[in-house]
């Protein structure tokens, strides 16, 4: 291994392990789910030990999307595009049955899973979940970016799109 | 002024408009003739006697077993009398209904809502669009004859936002 790869690597761990500490989640909440999602900001499950307390009221700002609720077709187009909205490098939790895949709702107005429409990091199942679900959720999230490989993602992404 | 002086009066004004008048626990539900229905509405609402100046609601129902296969249901309120009023009518399938969005503003939405689940047309609407489903549906969901989950709802979806078309 080269000086040069090695410190990629090594880089590309510190970065890692930046990213997966300060996972900001958006304010984005569809259905039931996200009143389990507010509960998870609670004193009583804190998810800031998580470092993920910050939900940021614009996508902008934000690099998880929690997608917590039935994903309606009306709504699928609006969730889109607050997602195209984020900035590089970001995540997707699908929290709830609902988002999973549907759930109980069979029918012609629900998006059967919400990995149609955006590409989804960590499933959550449940109806709804329980917080220490999300919680669980995000964990494996963090683990998941903490094994991100070297060249999977941009180091530096810039928001006009020239991407260092 | 109870909600039975109303059946009357309606029958005094409009004998040939009146097809029935039920009465079931009090409430009273009057079934006119749909090409009647807006000069029915405004006595409701005008006469000083009856003065049913709010609508709570207005409802289409499918009976596809009957015909006509339609039925529009308003829900009247009065609140110098406090007494509820339910007029019905019919509507054949592919029809049309007056609307009675400028005798109670409530009434575009809620006539919104019926086009959008049932496909009934309503003449002179402001606005006669989808409410509830997304624009470009194909369909009338609360009919009877459409199925339960629809016809593709387990088929993948597309989403193209504007600036990607």
């Amino acid at each position: 291994m080269g000086v040069e790869t090695a410190a990629a690597a090594s880089l590309q761990e510190v970065i890692n392990w930046a990213r997966k500490n300060s996972v900001w989640p958006v304010t984005f909440g569809l259905a039931c789910c996200a009143l389990e999602m507010m509960v998870a900001s609670s004193s009583t499950y804190d998810i800031a030990r998580f470092g993920s307390e910050v939900f940021r009221p614009s996508p902008r700002q934000a690099d998880l999307m929690i997608v917590a609720g039935t994903v309606t077709r009306k709504m699928a187009p609006m969730l889109k595009r607050i997602y195209e909205q984020m900035p590089e490098p970001k995540w997707v939790i699908a929290y709830g049955s609902c988002a999973c895949c549907g759930g109980i709702f069979q029918t012609y107005n629900v998006v059967q899973g919400v990995d149609q429409i955006i590409p989804v990091d960590v499933y959550v199942p449940g109806c709804p979940p329980r917080p220490e679900g999300l919680l669980k959720g995000i964990i494996t999230l963090q683990e998941k970016i903490a094994a991100e490989p070297a060249g999977q993602r941009n180091l530096v992404s810039l928001p006009w799109g020239n991407n260092g | 002024m109870d909600s039975c002086m109303a059946g009357d009066l309606l029958k005094e004004t409009f004998p040939e408009a009146v097809r029935d008048i039920e009465e079931f626990r009090r409430e009273t539900s009057i079934t006119v003739d749909a090409g009647k229905i807006r000069e029915v509405m405004t006595f409701l609402k005008e006469n000083e006697k009856l003065c049913y100046d709010l609508l709570l609601d207005l409802a289409g129902v499918d009976f596809d077993d009957r015909s006509p296969r339609f039925m529009i249901a308003y829900l009247l309120h009065s609140t110098k009398f406090n007494n509820k009023l339910r007029i019905k009518t019919t509507v054949a399938e592919g029809a049309s209904l007056d609307t009675v969005s400028d005798i109670w503003l409530a009434a575009n939405w809620m006539e919104r809502e019926v086009y959008d689940l049932f496909g009934i047309i309503f003449n002179n609407h402001p606005n006669l669009t989808r409410i509830l489903l997304p624009e470009d549906f194909v369909g009338y969901p609360l009919r009877k004859d459409f199925p339960v989950k629809g016809a593709d709802f387990d088929q993948p979806l597309q989403v193209c936002l504007e600036e990607e078309r």
